[in-house]
């Protein structure tokens, strides 16, 4: 027997009227893969779908991503009480990549963010990577978008460059991409197209002054010969830090130019989509025709569709 | 000869010093509780439950002049446990000497500040700065004494600790040099050139000696011919009694048990052979641990019973009789090559990561991955630890029948006694005297070119206490959080673990998401390396884990559950503080409204403490005797699926 699943309706309305508690519970039920709690899942997402709410929910959510050991962390750290100077809440959902036969993983990047304790508008919850390396589970999706409509900031944390970007991109309305000085895949990986363009680039170890500097400066280059209007933003975690306000400001200027409705829309077909194909495997989208076939169809629906509606039509589409 | 002493407050180690040194004892060895050791004052938050509880509490000069009371320092040799804190506990010694009546000068005084960071960061936990700023400390300290204090000892560089955290005879050879060599590169940019061979004299090894004690003894020579070559060839040291390898010995804890406690007496007297036999590699001072460390602090009675076993080996037997024993044996030069070998492949590897600084998380994952796979042959029974995997049957013990469950208490008024006593040293003292040491002190700290040791003097004169001094250098240095080196561990072999793995998997599917585990480390005690092996071992069962290290407050623990929706705690406690900081845990869950959430403690915890824990509402407790780690995993399986109803059998 499984324990009954809480009410995502319920959730739903807690997080609409701005309650923060709710968070950890939201996590819970869109972690849990008993029928019970997917279907109590979908009602959470309809709770706080734009039907429900009148418009997009409000949250910035963003992506940061970067190869390991560039020191994501302590940036989060920085930012999240640059975040919090502002008075902005933040949850941050920091997904770990080790996947493991054992099924099980060591989550704790937490330690690495600074906070306070009595602090209640700071969640942070890791949560384990789906199946793919880099890849992001349904319930991360899922929970950043219900999570947006309590929380001015939710970050998702990624880590791996050249592929896990783009899917972070699906759910986040801005993807900063993490470097460290010296690192030329990235440089290589933006010339060559096996990575998508960020919307902020964030240079890491500004401490370290030339080699930095030097940095900052071959990756513009590159994004000018791209054409590309992307932010390059040097920063400094270790005491004292330095570019973190600047990366605040970087990142709110790409939100503030968006059209959200936009990415928003796109964000819940891509999230129907990886609902889909978790469920279903390859077998599922051959049924339609193929994953960019199943992107164009989706990109023809109704762009008012919640998850669950979405999801549902995929599946129609696929029945014979 | 000394034991390593000191707890409660100074009046009472002062007491327990006196005696001791009228027994025969010919030196103090001081051990300070762990807010002292981390720079914390009584009365901060994550002092609570750990004031005079490893050691003596120690916040400032007044302390500092009651702990040696009627000790003339100008005849003592006094060796202090300390580390993260101890340019500033050096000052207190300084100015509490001068302090004496009779006075003793700064330069008569003799002794030994531990004063190593990096083991701090792998293996002991009590560091408070980042790295950088600390190495700063050390070189600061290092040039201070050879200018100032020439008959100091300012580091005493320790692979002791290495091995307790699962270093294998050639890691803490190679490590303690790598630390060696990044200590005296820091220290060579503070100092003119041509004090560096004083520099290199000054430097001395805290070693560990396990009860392999023949490689034991090998290993030392190793050390022995390393570190000379070290300072013929990479400082230039030309005098010969500057390249002498000079160590201090505690022999191994790691191996103590808690089944049978008597044995550890054999244990340790065989250990103590290994660092004696020979001696071209003797060491100069030797501690032993008390037969019943692994069950708590020991008495007065445990420590005479250690220092008499020094007393018989001195003094009765003929081991002191005769040249070194080893020489041209053709085994010994085997295995000493073999060991300098190994040592310096694995010097060259620190060496390419950019020295033992830069290497830290590298050489903690080794840690990490050592002690998993002495772990591993320990429950296979590939090595055997005698009454604990093997021959455990026992007749009752009359040693451990007492009342008091063969372990001194410490007294908890002592905790508030201390902050009572702050607050009086706090309000007697001049405080802008104080507030302006304090500012200078920062300023120095900004300016890496200044030596810290002179402002750190003003501000022990001046009255700041121990959270003071380290508050302003925690404020311009930032703090820190070593790495767990639990991530890149390596998994278990999948056979051993495949039935506690099928129930982690039944129990997560009826769940209905994967079995949470929080794994906890409340309070200042730094020793992880049990934490560390739970974490890696639930890893391994299916479980997602969450480990944040050592050092939270039971708020941050509760926040941290109530946030990762786990499905059970688990808490590790091994300074002996377990009866007030679980229930301040317990209660921080409550109030964070995490309900359900079984929690289960492991420790050095006498079984009348375990009682009161269970009676508490813990819901199991583990001592060093529970060495079954997928035992202790099924048995979190079982926990968490009775509270929440789920059936994990098998299917039939």
């Amino acid at each position: 027997m499984s324990p009954a699943p809480a009410d995502g309706g319920q959730l739903g309305a807690r997080l609409r009227d701005g309650d923060l508690h709710a968070a950890a519970a939201v996590l819970n039920l869109v972690e849990s893969r008993s029928a019970d709690a997917r279907a109590q899942t979908e009602a959470l997402l309809a709770a706080v779908s734009p039907a429900a709410l009148g418009r997009e929910a409000p949250g910035f959510i963003v992506g940061v991503t970067g190869p390991p050991g560039v020191g994501k962390s302590s940036l989060l750290s920085r930012l999240v009480a640059a975040w919090r100077a502002q008075d902005r809440s933040v949850a941050v959902l920091a997904v770990d990549p080790t996947s493991r036969r054992s099924g099980g993983s060591l989550l704790g990047d937490r330690a690495r963010i600074e906070r306070d304790p009595s602090d209640h508008a700071v969640f942070i919850r890791s949560t384990a990577a789906g199946d793919r390396l880099g890849g992001l589970a349904p319930a991360t999706r899922a929970a950043a978008s219900a999570l947006a409509c309590a929380f001015d900031v939710v970050v998702i944390e990624t880590v791996g460059v050249g592929q896990s970007e783009t899917e972070v991109a699906d759910v986040a309305d801005t993807v900063a991409v993490v470097v460290q000085p010296g690192s030329g895949d990235v440089l290589q990986f933006l010339k060559s197209g096996i990575m998508e363009i960020p919307d902020v680039l964030v240079v890491t170890k500004a401490d370290l002054g030339p080699v930095a500097d030097r940095a900052r400066a071959d990756l513009e280059a590159a994004l000018r010969s791209l054409d590309s209007a992307s932010a390059v933003v040097s920063v400094s975690s270790v005491a004292p830090p330095a570019g973190i306000d600047e990366l605040v400001e970087a990142l709110d200027a790409h939100r503030a130019g968006l059209d959200l409705s936009v990415r928003r829309v796109r964000s819940r077909r891509m999230h129907a989509l990886a609902d889909y194909a978790a469920e279903y495997g390859d077998r599922g989208l051959r049924a339609l025709g193929g994953r960019r076939e199943a992107e164009k169809w989706l990109a023809q629906q109704d762009g008012g569709l919640d998850v669950a509606a979405l999801r549902h039509a995929l599946e129609e589409k696929a029945r014979p | 000869m000394r034991t390593y002493a000191g707890h409660s407050d100074a009046r009472r180690s002062n007491e327990l010093y006196r005696r001791n040194l009228e027994k025969g004892q010919t030196g103090l060895s001081v051990a300070f509780d762990l807010p002292t050791q981390t720079g914390y004052d009584p009365d901060h938050e994550l002092a609570r439950g750990e004031v005079g509880k490893v050691g003596v509490s120690i916040a400032h000069e007044g302390d500092m002049r009651t702990l040696l009371k009627d000790i003339p320092l100008d005849q003592m040799n006094t060796s202090m446990t300390i580390n993260a804190t101890a340019a500033w506990l050096l000052a207190l010694y300084i100015v509490a000497a001068e302090n004496q009546d009779p006075p003793a000068r700064e330069s008569d005084l003799q002794g030994t500040t531990q004063n190593d960071i990096l083991k701090e960061y792998l293996s002991r936990g009590t560091y408070s700065f980042p790295p950088g700023p600390s190495m700063r400390l050390i070189a600061d300290t290092i040039a201070y004494t050879v200018q100032h204090i020439p008959k100091w000892n300012p580091i005493n560089i320790c692979s002791y600790h290495l091995q307790e955290a699962g270093a294998t005879p050639v890691q803490e050879i190679a490590y303690a040099m790598s630390n060696a060599i990044a200590v005296l590169d820091a220290v060579r940019e503070r100092v003119p050139e041509d004090l560096m061979g004083s520099v290199f004299g000054r430097i001395s090894f805290f070693v560990n000696a396990g009860v392999r004690f023949i490689e034991e003894h090998a290993k030392l020579r190793a050390m022995a011919q390393l570190w000379d070559e070290l300072g013929r060839t990479r400082y230039d040291v030309q005098d010969d009694r500057h390249r002498r390898f000079r160590y201090g010995v505690q022999v191994n804890s790691l191996g103590l048990t808690e089944a049978q406690p008597e044995n550890n007496v054999y244990r340790i007297a065989l250990e103590a052979l290994g660092v004696t036999l020979g001696r071209d590699a003797r060491a100069r001072a030797i501690q032993l641990p008390a037969w019943n460390e692994a069950l708590g602090l020991p008495r007065p009675w445990d420590q005479q019973w250690s220092l008499r076993l020094q007393q018989i080996l001195a003094y009765e037997t003929d081991l002191l009789e005769y040249p070194d024993i080893f020489e041209g044996s053709i085994v010994m030069e085997g295995l000493v090559a073999e060991l300098v070998k190994g040592a310096r492949e694995e010097m060259g590897r620190v060496a390419e990561l950019g020295g033992a600084v830069k290497a830290v998380d590298y050489m903690k994952s080794a840690l990490v991955e050592s002690h998993r796979e002495r772990w591993r042959k320990i429950e296979s029974g590939q090595l055997t630890i005698v009454g604990m995997n093997r021959f455990e049957s026992t007749e009752p013990s009359p040693l451990t029948a007492d009342a008091d469950g063969g372990i001194l208490v410490v007294d908890p008024q002592v905790e508030a006694d201390q902050r009572a006593a702050l607050d009086a040293w706090r309000s007697e003292r001049d405080s802008a005297a104080v507030d302006q040491a304090l500012s200078e002190l920062a300023r120095v700290a900004r300016d890496d070119s200044e030596n810290i040791m002179p402002a750190t003097i003003a501000a022990a004169r001046a009255g700041a206490t121990t959270g003071e001094w380290a508050q302003t250098l925690r404020d311009v240095f930032g703090e820190y959080r070593a790495p767990t080196g639990v991530g890149d561990a390596v998994a278990a072999p999948s056979e051993s673990l495949a039935e506690v793995r099928d129930e982690v998997e039944r129990l997560s599917e009826s769940l209905g998401r994967r079995l949470k585990f929080l794994v906890g480390k409340p309070g200042l005690d730094g020793h992880s390396n049990g934490a560390e092996q739970i974490a890696v071992r639930a890893r391994d069962a299916g479980m997602d884990v969450v480990y944040e290290g050592i050092r939270l407050t039971p708020a941050q623990i509760a926040s941290s559950a109530a946030q990762e929706g786990v499905h059970v705690i688990g808490l590790s406690i091994l300074s002996g503080s377990h009866a007030e900081l679980i229930p301040l845990v317990l209660e921080a869950l409550a109030e964070a409204g995490v309900e359900n959430v079984p929690v289960i403690v492991g420790g050095i915890i006498p079984e009348s403490d375990a009682a009161a824990l269970r009676q508490a509402g813990v819901a199991a407790v583990y001592t060093p005797k529970d060495w079954d780690l997928n035992g202790m995993m099924r048995d979190i399986v079982s926990l968490v699926a009775e509270r929440h109803g789920a059936d994990t059998a098998a299917p039939a």
